[in-house]
């Protein structure tokens, strides 16, 4: 999967703004991202505030219950929901970390670092926030090779010239 | 028989798309891939793909739950 061969037959492209890195929300920018680049589309990924982490060497995903009425688990037959009262107590986030990447594995859907290096591989620009590294004290080595920095002149410019803009 | 197989049974979205990406690259242009897929979304997912890649979709049937998609890599 390269860059070129998009540039050469399709002058598509796609931005888009990752906010957020729970494990269940960085699902949608990166399974996009990816299937993008590989029907020759090319793609810029624009990490900010919480979403910036999923740029970090190593991702310690997490996903939280609690606020997520909408988050219904496969359990027992049936599909649970949890009170938030319930959600919010010690243990629960880690809990429900694990379940997810247990159905994550036996449904055969990729993980997010999988997701990742085929991004990279693909030649997926991957742009740090230069104002969120600042604001939650991270530094480029904190991050994996080949992303760039930049802010939001970075991005306009991108957004200008992409034909899909998308703020996930 | 198709120049290249892919087994991506198992596999959900995008992985079969993915994999397949990185496998047709692999094949000569002009060549054939032959994909095996379990996701019932990749169907739709396959069309699509060949669609905007310009890669030819041959054929594809399903025999006992298994998708079988042969792609013929644009010259």
């Amino acid at each position: 999967m390269t860059a070129s061969n998009g540039a050469q037959n399709n002058a598509k492209s796609m931005s888009i703004i990752v906010t957020k890195g729970t494990l269940d929300w960085a699902y949608p920018p990166f399974i996009l991202a990816t299937t993008a680049a590989a029907m020759d589309v090319k793609v810029s990924m624009f990490f900010t505030f919480y979403g910036l982490p999923l740029l970090k060497k190593k991702l310690d995903l997490q996903i939280s219950p609690l606020g997520k009425p909408d988050m219904a688990m496969p359990m027992m037959g049936m599909h649970m929901k949890m009170p938030n009262v319930v959600a919010m107590l010690p243990g629960v986030n880690a809990a429900a970390t694990t379940m997810m990447k247990n159905l994550i594995k036996k449904k055969g859907v990729a993980s997010i670092e999988e997701l990742r290096e085929v991004a990279v591989e693909a030649e997926i620009e991957l742009i740090a926030c230069q104002m969120t590294m600042d604001l939650f004290e991270y530094e480029k080595s904190d991050m994996i090779d080949g992303i760039k920095l930049g802010g939001a002149a970075t991005y306009m410019e991108n957004a200008l010239k992409s034909d899909i803009n998308l703020f996930i | 028989m198709a120049d290249k197989l892919l087994d991506a049974k198992g596999l959900n979205c995008p992985l079969p798309i993915l994999k397949a990406k990185k496998a047709i690259n692999e094949v000569s242009p002009g060549g054939t891939l032959e994909v095996l897929a379990t996701d019932p979304g990749a169907v739709a997912d396959f069309q699509a793909f060949c669609r905007q890649t310009g890669n030819e979709l041959v054929e594809h049937s399903v025999a006992d739950g298994v998708y079988r998609f042969l792609i013929k890599r644009a010259a």
